[in-house]
Protein backbone atom coordinates (compact mmCIF):
# COMPACT_ATOMS: atom_id res chain seq x y z
CA UNK A 1 0.00 0.00 0.00
CA UNK A 2 1.00 2.99 -0.87
CA UNK A 3 2.30 5.47 2.38
CA UNK A 4 1.79 9.06 0.49
CA UNK A 5 -2.02 10.37 0.27
CA UNK A 6 -4.13 7.98 2.69
CA UNK A 7 -4.72 11.35 4.30
CA UNK A 8 -5.37 13.87 1.40
CA UNK A 9 -5.46 17.21 2.79
CA UNK A 10 -5.29 20.70 1.30
CA UNK A 11 -2.39 22.86 1.63
CA UNK A 12 -1.95 26.21 -0.03
CA UNK A 13 1.48 26.89 -1.51
CA UNK A 14 0.54 30.18 -2.82
CA UNK A 15 2.90 32.68 -0.69
CA UNK A 16 2.14 36.24 -0.77
CA UNK A 17 4.44 39.26 0.84
CA UNK A 18 1.87 40.01 3.64
CA UNK A 19 2.05 36.61 4.64
CA UNK A 20 5.32 37.56 6.42
CA UNK A 21 4.96 39.14 10.05
CA UNK A 22 8.29 40.59 11.24
CA UNK A 23 6.73 41.60 14.44
CA UNK A 24 6.13 37.63 14.88
CA UNK A 25 10.11 36.81 13.95
CA UNK A 26 11.22 39.93 16.09
CA UNK A 27 8.57 37.99 19.05
CA UNK A 28 10.45 34.70 18.70
CA UNK A 29 13.79 35.79 19.21
CA UNK A 30 13.15 36.01 22.66
CA UNK A 31 11.51 32.52 23.27
CA UNK A 32 14.58 30.24 24.36
CA UNK A 33 13.03 27.16 21.93
CA UNK A 34 13.25 29.48 18.74
CA UNK A 35 16.76 30.57 19.39
CA UNK A 36 18.38 27.25 17.95
CA UNK A 37 15.58 27.59 15.07
CA UNK A 38 17.90 29.98 12.44
CA UNK A 39 20.52 27.03 12.83
CA UNK A 40 17.82 24.77 10.49
CA UNK A 41 18.77 24.34 6.90
CA UNK A 42 15.84 22.33 5.07
CA UNK A 43 17.56 19.18 5.28
CA UNK A 44 14.29 17.63 6.17
CA UNK A 45 15.75 15.02 8.27
CA UNK A 46 12.82 15.89 10.56
CA UNK A 47 10.01 14.91 7.89
CA UNK A 48 12.01 12.24 6.50
CA UNK A 49 12.10 10.77 9.80
CA UNK A 50 8.47 11.66 11.13
CA UNK A 51 6.04 8.86 11.70
CA UNK A 52 3.61 10.85 11.14
CA UNK A 53 4.35 11.98 7.88
CA UNK A 54 4.56 9.19 6.58
CA UNK A 55 0.51 9.76 6.20
CA UNK A 56 0.14 13.12 6.07
CA UNK A 57 0.80 15.50 2.91
CA UNK A 58 0.58 18.47 5.50
CA UNK A 59 2.05 17.27 8.59
CA UNK A 60 5.60 18.18 7.56
CA UNK A 61 7.53 19.46 10.50
CA UNK A 62 10.34 21.04 7.78
CA UNK A 63 7.50 22.99 6.45
CA UNK A 64 6.62 24.48 9.85
CA UNK A 65 10.10 25.31 10.79
CA UNK A 66 10.52 27.16 7.33
CA UNK A 67 7.32 29.18 7.60
CA UNK A 68 8.17 29.78 10.88
CA UNK A 69 11.84 31.09 10.44
CA UNK A 70 9.62 33.63 7.64
CA UNK A 71 7.57 34.84 10.12
CA UNK A 72 4.13 33.56 8.45
CA UNK A 73 2.34 34.18 11.47
CA UNK A 74 -1.10 33.49 10.36
CA UNK A 75 -0.17 30.68 8.39
CA UNK A 76 1.31 29.00 10.87
CA UNK A 77 -0.78 29.36 13.62
CA UNK A 78 -4.18 28.56 11.87
CA UNK A 79 -2.67 25.68 10.68
CA UNK A 80 -4.68 22.49 11.88
CA UNK A 81 -1.69 20.17 10.77
CA UNK A 82 0.39 22.03 13.52
CA UNK A 83 -1.93 19.94 16.02
CA UNK A 84 -0.59 16.72 14.40
CA UNK A 85 2.91 16.35 16.21
CA UNK A 86 2.56 12.95 17.83
CA UNK A 87 5.75 14.35 20.39
CA UNK A 88 7.87 11.16 19.87
CA UNK A 89 10.66 13.44 19.32
CA UNK A 90 12.25 11.07 16.36
CA UNK A 91 13.05 14.40 15.12
CA UNK A 92 14.36 15.94 17.67
CA UNK A 93 17.14 13.06 18.00
CA UNK A 94 17.73 13.11 14.12
CA UNK A 95 18.14 17.05 13.53
CA UNK A 96 21.51 17.60 12.56
CA UNK A 97 21.53 21.01 13.60
CA UNK A 98 20.03 20.59 17.16
CA UNK A 99 17.20 22.10 16.92
CA UNK A 100 14.64 20.96 19.51
CA UNK A 101 11.72 20.92 16.82
CA UNK A 102 9.27 19.13 18.87
CA UNK A 103 9.67 21.77 21.59
CA UNK A 104 9.12 24.65 18.40
CA UNK A 105 5.97 23.53 17.62
CA UNK A 106 4.98 22.88 21.19
CA UNK A 107 6.16 26.57 21.30
CA UNK A 108 3.83 27.56 18.36
CA UNK A 109 0.80 25.32 19.92
CA UNK A 110 0.81 28.01 22.93
CA UNK A 111 1.03 30.56 20.82
CA UNK A 112 -2.11 29.52 18.78
CA UNK A 113 -3.94 29.22 22.42
CA UNK A 114 -2.61 32.58 23.65
CA UNK A 115 -4.56 33.51 20.63
CA UNK A 116 -8.22 31.38 21.22
CA UNK A 117 -7.05 28.62 18.95
CA UNK A 118 -7.78 25.25 20.70
CA UNK A 119 -8.59 22.09 19.23
CA UNK A 120 -11.82 20.90 21.42
CA UNK A 121 -9.58 17.48 22.64
CA UNK A 122 -7.10 19.61 24.33
CA UNK A 123 -9.98 22.04 25.83
CA UNK A 124 -11.86 18.96 27.48
CA UNK A 125 -8.22 17.69 28.70
CA UNK A 126 -7.54 21.31 30.30
CA UNK A 127 -11.50 21.24 31.32
CA UNK A 128 -10.84 17.88 33.45
CA UNK A 129 -7.88 18.71 34.97
CA UNK A 130 -9.14 21.66 35.83
CA UNK A 131 -12.58 20.02 37.32
CA UNK A 132 -10.64 17.09 39.01
CA UNK A 133 -6.55 17.48 38.65
CA UNK A 134 -6.63 14.39 36.35
CA UNK A 135 -6.50 14.72 32.51
CA UNK A 136 -10.23 12.26 32.62
CA UNK A 137 -13.04 12.19 34.34
CA UNK A 138 -13.01 8.51 35.84
CA UNK A 139 -16.33 7.18 36.19
CA UNK A 140 -17.22 7.00 39.81
CA UNK A 141 -18.19 3.08 38.74
CA UNK A 142 -14.67 2.09 37.99
CA UNK A 143 -13.43 3.64 41.47
CA UNK A 144 -15.72 1.55 43.13
CA UNK A 145 -14.32 -1.61 40.95
CA UNK A 146 -10.94 -0.71 42.06
CA UNK A 147 -11.17 -1.47 45.76
CA UNK A 148 -13.64 -4.76 44.63
CA UNK A 149 -10.66 -6.22 42.44
CA UNK A 150 -8.28 -5.30 45.82
CA UNK A 151 -6.60 -2.42 44.34
CA UNK A 152 -5.90 0.35 46.79
CA UNK A 153 -8.21 3.57 46.38
CA UNK A 154 -6.99 5.96 43.89
CA UNK A 155 -7.23 9.36 45.73
CA UNK A 156 -8.69 12.92 45.00
CA UNK A 157 -6.52 15.07 43.65
CA UNK A 158 -5.95 18.46 45.89
CA UNK A 159 -8.44 20.79 44.00
CA UNK A 160 -7.42 23.84 45.95
CA UNK A 161 -3.70 23.49 45.37
CA UNK A 162 -4.61 22.87 41.58
CA UNK A 163 -7.24 25.60 41.45
CA UNK A 164 -4.70 28.20 43.03
CA UNK A 165 -2.03 27.17 40.69
CA UNK A 166 -4.33 27.57 37.82
CA UNK A 167 -5.38 31.05 38.81
CA UNK A 168 -1.92 32.31 38.92
CA UNK A 169 -1.28 30.01 35.32
CA UNK A 170 -3.89 32.33 34.47
CA UNK A 171 -4.78 29.09 31.47
CA UNK A 172 -8.47 29.32 33.03
CA UNK A 173 -8.36 32.61 30.98
CA UNK A 174 -7.59 31.45 27.77
CA UNK A 175 -9.57 28.51 27.86
CA UNK A 176 -12.89 31.21 28.75
CA UNK A 177 -12.38 32.78 25.31
CA UNK A 178 -14.21 31.22 22.42
CA UNK A 179 -12.71 28.96 20.02
CA UNK A 180 -12.36 30.48 17.21
CA UNK B 1 19.62 -4.44 45.52
CA UNK B 2 17.98 -5.12 49.24
CA UNK B 3 14.77 -2.70 50.10
CA UNK B 4 14.14 -1.03 46.73
CA UNK B 5 11.10 1.48 47.20
CA UNK B 6 9.52 3.62 44.55
CA UNK B 7 6.45 6.03 45.08
CA UNK B 8 4.15 4.62 42.69
CA UNK B 9 2.41 7.67 40.18
CA UNK B 10 -0.53 5.99 38.65
CA UNK B 11 -1.23 9.04 36.22
CA UNK B 12 -4.49 9.08 34.73
CA UNK B 13 -4.83 7.01 31.51
CA UNK B 14 -4.20 3.47 33.91
CA UNK B 15 -7.26 3.99 36.29
CA UNK B 16 -9.20 5.42 33.81
CA UNK B 17 -8.79 2.04 30.99
CA UNK B 18 -6.08 -0.01 31.84
CA UNK B 19 -6.66 -1.94 35.86
CA UNK B 20 -4.95 -4.97 33.90
CA UNK B 21 -1.76 -3.24 33.48
CA UNK B 22 -1.80 -1.85 37.02
CA UNK B 23 -2.58 -5.17 38.67
CA UNK B 24 -0.39 -7.02 37.13
CA UNK B 25 2.43 -4.84 37.25
CA UNK B 26 1.65 -4.57 41.25
CA UNK B 27 1.62 -8.58 41.50
CA UNK B 28 4.97 -8.82 39.63
CA UNK B 29 6.59 -5.99 41.52
CA UNK B 30 5.23 -7.76 44.71
CA UNK B 31 6.98 -11.22 43.82
CA UNK B 32 10.18 -9.18 43.19
CA UNK B 33 10.31 -7.81 46.38
CA UNK B 34 9.78 -3.94 45.38
CA UNK B 35 8.34 -1.87 47.92
CA UNK B 36 5.59 0.02 46.78
CA UNK B 37 4.47 3.18 48.80
CA UNK B 38 1.28 4.55 47.57
CA UNK B 39 1.09 8.52 46.86
CA UNK B 40 -1.63 10.26 49.41
CA UNK B 41 -2.00 12.40 46.18
CA UNK B 42 -1.04 13.61 42.99
CA UNK B 43 -2.20 15.23 39.97
CA UNK B 44 -1.70 15.01 36.32
CA UNK B 45 1.89 14.77 35.58
CA UNK B 46 0.95 17.64 33.02
CA UNK B 47 1.82 15.99 29.86
CA UNK B 48 -1.78 16.93 28.25
CA UNK B 49 -1.01 20.53 29.07
CA UNK B 50 2.08 20.97 27.54
CA UNK B 51 0.73 21.70 24.33
CA UNK B 52 -1.64 24.29 25.55
CA UNK B 53 0.84 26.01 27.96
CA UNK B 54 4.14 24.74 28.67
CA UNK B 55 4.44 26.59 32.26
CA UNK B 56 1.21 24.66 33.28
CA UNK B 57 3.27 21.42 32.38
CA UNK B 58 5.94 22.57 34.31
CA UNK B 59 4.32 23.65 37.18
CA UNK B 60 1.86 20.45 37.51
CA UNK B 61 4.85 18.21 37.17
CA UNK B 62 6.86 19.93 39.49
CA UNK B 63 4.03 19.36 42.26
CA UNK B 64 3.98 15.92 41.82
CA UNK B 65 7.97 15.99 42.15
CA UNK B 66 7.87 18.18 45.37
CA UNK B 67 5.46 15.30 46.97
CA UNK B 68 8.21 13.05 45.99
CA UNK B 69 10.66 15.00 47.45
CA UNK B 70 8.88 15.86 50.41
CA UNK B 71 8.50 11.67 50.78
CA UNK B 72 12.24 11.34 49.83
CA UNK B 73 11.41 8.65 47.29
CA UNK B 74 12.46 7.76 43.97
CA UNK B 75 9.01 7.98 41.10
CA UNK B 76 7.68 4.84 39.74
CA UNK B 77 5.10 5.04 36.86
CA UNK B 78 3.27 2.66 34.65
CA UNK B 79 2.91 5.32 31.49
CA UNK B 80 6.02 6.46 29.79
CA UNK B 81 4.27 10.04 29.29
CA UNK B 82 4.09 10.38 33.13
CA UNK B 83 8.04 9.11 32.97
CA UNK B 84 9.13 11.12 30.44
CA UNK B 85 7.38 14.69 31.38
CA UNK B 86 8.63 14.44 35.20
CA UNK B 87 12.01 13.15 34.36
CA UNK B 88 12.53 16.22 31.98
CA UNK B 89 11.01 18.66 34.10
CA UNK B 90 13.41 16.56 37.07
CA UNK B 91 16.51 17.13 34.90
CA UNK B 92 15.63 20.91 33.61
CA UNK B 93 14.99 22.30 37.15
CA UNK B 94 18.83 20.79 37.95
CA UNK B 95 20.24 22.46 35.36
CA UNK B 96 18.89 25.91 35.21
CA UNK B 97 18.42 27.96 38.58
CA UNK B 98 16.29 30.26 36.86
CA UNK B 99 13.97 28.09 35.58
CA UNK B 100 13.21 26.58 38.87
CA UNK B 101 12.84 30.12 40.59
CA UNK B 102 10.28 30.71 38.05
CA UNK B 103 8.52 27.53 39.08
CA UNK B 104 9.18 28.17 42.73
CA UNK B 105 7.45 30.90 42.30
CA UNK B 106 3.81 29.31 41.35
CA UNK B 107 4.44 26.89 43.97
CA UNK B 108 4.50 29.61 46.12
CA UNK B 109 1.30 30.22 46.49
CA UNK B 110 0.49 26.47 47.89
CA UNK B 111 3.50 26.87 49.96
CA UNK B 112 5.59 24.37 48.41
CA UNK B 113 9.22 24.65 46.76
CA UNK B 114 10.58 22.13 44.25
CA UNK B 115 14.84 20.99 44.42
CA UNK B 116 14.83 19.38 40.89
CA UNK B 117 17.19 16.11 40.69
CA UNK B 118 16.81 15.28 44.23
CA UNK B 119 14.95 11.96 43.41
CA UNK B 120 14.52 10.28 40.26
CA UNK B 121 11.73 9.42 38.01
CA UNK B 122 11.68 5.90 36.88
CA UNK B 123 9.63 4.08 33.96
CA UNK B 124 8.82 0.07 35.24
CA UNK B 125 11.00 -0.81 32.36
CA UNK B 126 13.84 1.84 33.22
CA UNK B 127 13.50 0.05 36.99
CA UNK B 128 13.04 -3.21 35.68
CA UNK B 129 16.60 -3.46 33.43
CA UNK B 130 18.41 -0.80 35.79
CA UNK B 131 17.96 -1.02 39.38
CA UNK B 132 16.53 -4.70 39.91
CA UNK B 133 18.53 -6.08 37.24
CA UNK B 134 17.64 -8.90 34.43
CA UNK B 135 19.16 -11.74 36.52
CA UNK B 136 16.85 -10.86 39.78
CA UNK B 137 13.87 -11.42 36.49
CA UNK B 138 15.65 -14.42 35.92
CA UNK B 139 15.68 -15.75 39.24
CA UNK B 140 11.74 -15.45 39.74
CA UNK B 141 10.75 -17.01 36.23
CA UNK B 142 9.55 -20.81 37.15
CA UNK B 143 7.25 -21.17 33.88
CA UNK B 144 9.31 -20.01 31.33
CA UNK B 145 7.23 -19.13 28.02
CA UNK B 146 9.49 -21.37 25.40
CA UNK B 147 7.59 -21.47 21.93
CA UNK B 148 5.92 -18.28 22.56
CA UNK B 149 7.28 -15.61 19.49
CA UNK B 150 6.51 -12.12 20.39
CA UNK B 151 7.40 -8.43 18.88
CA UNK B 152 7.88 -5.64 21.39
CA UNK B 153 6.61 -1.91 20.62
CA UNK B 154 8.60 0.22 23.16
CA UNK B 155 6.64 3.78 24.21
CA UNK B 156 8.40 6.93 22.73
CA UNK B 157 8.76 8.60 26.04
CA UNK B 158 10.82 5.73 27.88
CA UNK B 159 13.36 6.45 25.06
CA UNK B 160 13.12 10.20 23.54
CA UNK B 161 14.80 12.58 23.41
CA UNK B 162 17.53 10.46 23.99
CA UNK B 163 19.58 13.96 25.60
CA UNK B 164 17.54 14.14 28.58
CA UNK B 165 16.22 9.88 29.01
CA UNK B 166 20.00 8.54 28.62
CA UNK B 167 17.76 4.94 28.86
CA UNK B 168 18.76 2.11 25.94
CA UNK B 169 19.69 3.09 22.77
CA UNK B 170 16.33 4.33 20.23
CA UNK B 171 17.85 3.73 17.27
CA UNK B 172 17.76 0.14 18.02
CA UNK B 173 16.33 -0.45 21.44
CA UNK B 174 17.61 -3.58 22.88
CA UNK B 175 16.32 -3.64 26.57
CA UNK B 176 13.26 -4.28 26.62
CA UNK B 177 13.92 -7.19 24.30
CA UNK B 178 16.13 -8.27 27.09
CA UNK B 179 13.50 -7.95 29.60
CA UNK B 180 10.95 -10.24 26.88
CA UNK B 181 13.81 -13.14 26.55
CA UNK B 182 13.83 -13.15 30.24
CA UNK B 183 10.45 -14.81 30.44
CA UNK B 184 11.78 -17.58 28.26
CA UNK B 185 9.84 -16.29 25.10
CA UNK B 186 11.57 -15.28 21.75
CA UNK B 187 11.54 -11.33 20.48
CA UNK B 188 11.26 -10.23 16.94
CA UNK B 189 12.27 -7.87 15.20
CA UNK B 190 9.88 -5.89 12.71
CA UNK B 191 9.61 -3.21 9.82
CA UNK B 192 9.81 0.41 11.38
CA UNK B 193 9.50 -1.08 15.20
CA UNK B 194 10.59 1.85 16.49
CA UNK B 195 8.04 4.14 15.01
CA UNK B 196 5.11 5.61 17.06
CA UNK B 197 2.34 4.66 17.74
CA UNK B 198 0.26 8.05 16.46
CA UNK B 199 -2.01 7.35 20.17
CA UNK B 200 -1.29 11.47 21.12
CA UNK B 201 -2.78 12.73 18.23
CA UNK B 202 -6.14 10.77 18.39
CA UNK B 203 -8.70 13.47 18.73
CA UNK B 204 -6.89 15.69 16.74
CA UNK B 205 -6.87 13.43 13.85
CA UNK B 206 -8.41 9.91 13.89
CA UNK B 207 -7.39 8.45 10.93
CA UNK B 208 -3.56 9.43 11.13
CA UNK B 209 -2.79 6.97 13.97
CA UNK B 210 -5.10 4.44 12.64
CA UNK B 211 -3.14 4.17 9.40
CA UNK B 212 -0.03 4.32 11.78
CA UNK B 213 -0.82 1.54 13.97
CA UNK B 214 -2.05 -0.59 10.99
CA UNK B 215 1.05 0.20 9.48
CA UNK B 216 2.72 -1.71 12.40
CA UNK B 217 0.29 -4.29 13.18
CA UNK B 218 0.74 -5.59 9.23
CA UNK B 219 4.50 -5.78 9.81
CA UNK B 220 3.97 -7.62 12.90
CA UNK B 221 1.98 -9.88 11.42
CA UNK B 222 4.60 -10.30 8.70
CA UNK B 223 6.99 -11.88 10.92
CA UNK B 224 4.49 -13.67 12.49
CA UNK B 225 4.32 -12.74 15.98
CA UNK B 226 2.28 -14.19 18.26
CA UNK B 227 1.53 -11.03 20.39
CA UNK B 228 2.78 -7.51 20.83
CA UNK B 229 4.15 -6.76 23.76
CA UNK B 230 3.35 -2.94 25.05
CA UNK B 231 4.27 -0.72 28.25
CA UNK B 232 2.48 2.15 27.92
CA UNK B 233 -1.29 2.82 27.89
CA UNK B 234 -1.57 5.05 25.20
CA UNK B 235 -0.04 2.41 22.91
CA UNK B 236 -1.75 -0.38 24.33
CA UNK B 237 -5.09 1.36 23.28
CA UNK B 238 -3.92 2.19 19.77
CA UNK B 239 -3.15 -1.15 18.74
CA UNK B 240 -5.71 -3.65 21.21
CA UNK B 241 -8.56 -1.70 21.63
CA UNK B 242 -8.28 -0.08 18.57
CA UNK B 243 -7.44 -2.55 16.35
CA UNK B 244 -10.71 -3.95 15.18
CA UNK B 245 -11.57 0.08 14.37
CA UNK B 246 -7.92 -0.49 12.45
CA UNK B 247 -9.23 -3.82 10.66
CA UNK B 248 -12.81 -2.09 9.31
CA UNK B 249 -10.71 1.18 8.12
CA UNK B 250 -7.86 -1.13 6.28
CA UNK B 251 -10.15 -4.36 5.48
CA UNK B 252 -7.64 -6.19 6.79
CA UNK B 253 -7.64 -8.70 9.63
CA UNK B 254 -4.15 -9.03 11.98
CA UNK B 255 -5.47 -10.90 15.31
CA UNK B 256 -2.56 -9.98 17.02
CA UNK B 257 -3.00 -10.30 21.22
CA UNK B 258 -1.55 -7.30 22.95
CA UNK B 259 0.05 -7.78 26.60
CA UNK B 260 1.40 -5.59 28.97
CA UNK B 261 5.13 -6.58 29.59
CA UNK B 262 4.17 -6.95 33.38
CA UNK B 263 1.46 -9.38 31.62
CA UNK B 264 3.78 -11.62 30.30
CA UNK B 265 6.51 -11.42 33.17
CA UNK B 266 3.68 -12.96 35.53
CA UNK B 267 3.04 -15.49 33.25
CA UNK B 268 6.39 -16.20 33.64
CA UNK B 269 6.83 -16.34 37.40
CA UNK B 270 3.72 -18.98 37.56
CA UNK B 271 0.50 -16.69 37.62
CA UNK B 272 -2.45 -17.67 36.27
CA UNK B 273 -3.68 -15.91 33.00
CA UNK B 274 -6.86 -14.83 35.47
CA UNK B 275 -4.62 -13.36 38.32
CA UNK B 276 -2.55 -11.46 35.59
CA UNK B 277 -6.16 -10.08 34.16
CA UNK B 278 -5.70 -11.53 30.77
CA UNK B 279 -9.06 -12.11 30.13
CA UNK B 280 -9.41 -8.04 30.19
CA UNK B 281 -7.85 -7.63 26.90
CA UNK B 282 -9.79 -6.54 23.80
CA UNK B 283 -7.68 -9.60 21.66
CA UNK B 284 -8.15 -12.47 22.97
CA UNK B 285 -4.60 -13.13 24.44
CA UNK B 286 -5.53 -16.44 25.95
CA UNK B 287 -6.13 -18.85 22.94
CA UNK B 288 -1.87 -18.19 22.27
CA UNK B 289 -0.91 -19.68 25.27
CA UNK B 290 -3.37 -22.43 25.30
CA UNK B 291 -2.29 -23.53 22.21
CA UNK B 292 1.15 -23.68 23.26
Amino acid sequence: MSEKNVVPEKFNREVKMRDFDPQFKRNLRKVPCFQKLRLCFQCGTCTADCPIARFSDVYHPRRFLRMTQLGMKDRVLGSEALWLCAACFTCVDHCPQGVDIAGVLRALRNMAVAEGIVPPVFRELTGNILKTGYAYRIPALRLKKRIERGLPVLPKANMNDVAKLFDVLAISKVMKKENR
Amino acid sequence: MAGLRYLLFLGCAIPYRMPSYEVSARKVLERLGVEIVEMPEFNCCGLPLDSVDHDAMLVLASRNLCLAEQKGLDILTLCPGCAGTMHKVNMKLQEDKKLKEHINGFLNEIGMHVEGGKIRVRHLIQALSEDIGLDKIKETVVKPLADLKVAEHNGCHVLRPAKYIGFDDPENPVLLKRLIEATGSECLDYLYETDCCGAPIIGVNDKIPLYLAGDKLRNIKAVKADALITVCPFCHMMFDINQSRIERLLSEKFGIPVIHYPQLLGLAMGFTPKEMALNELRVDATKILNSK
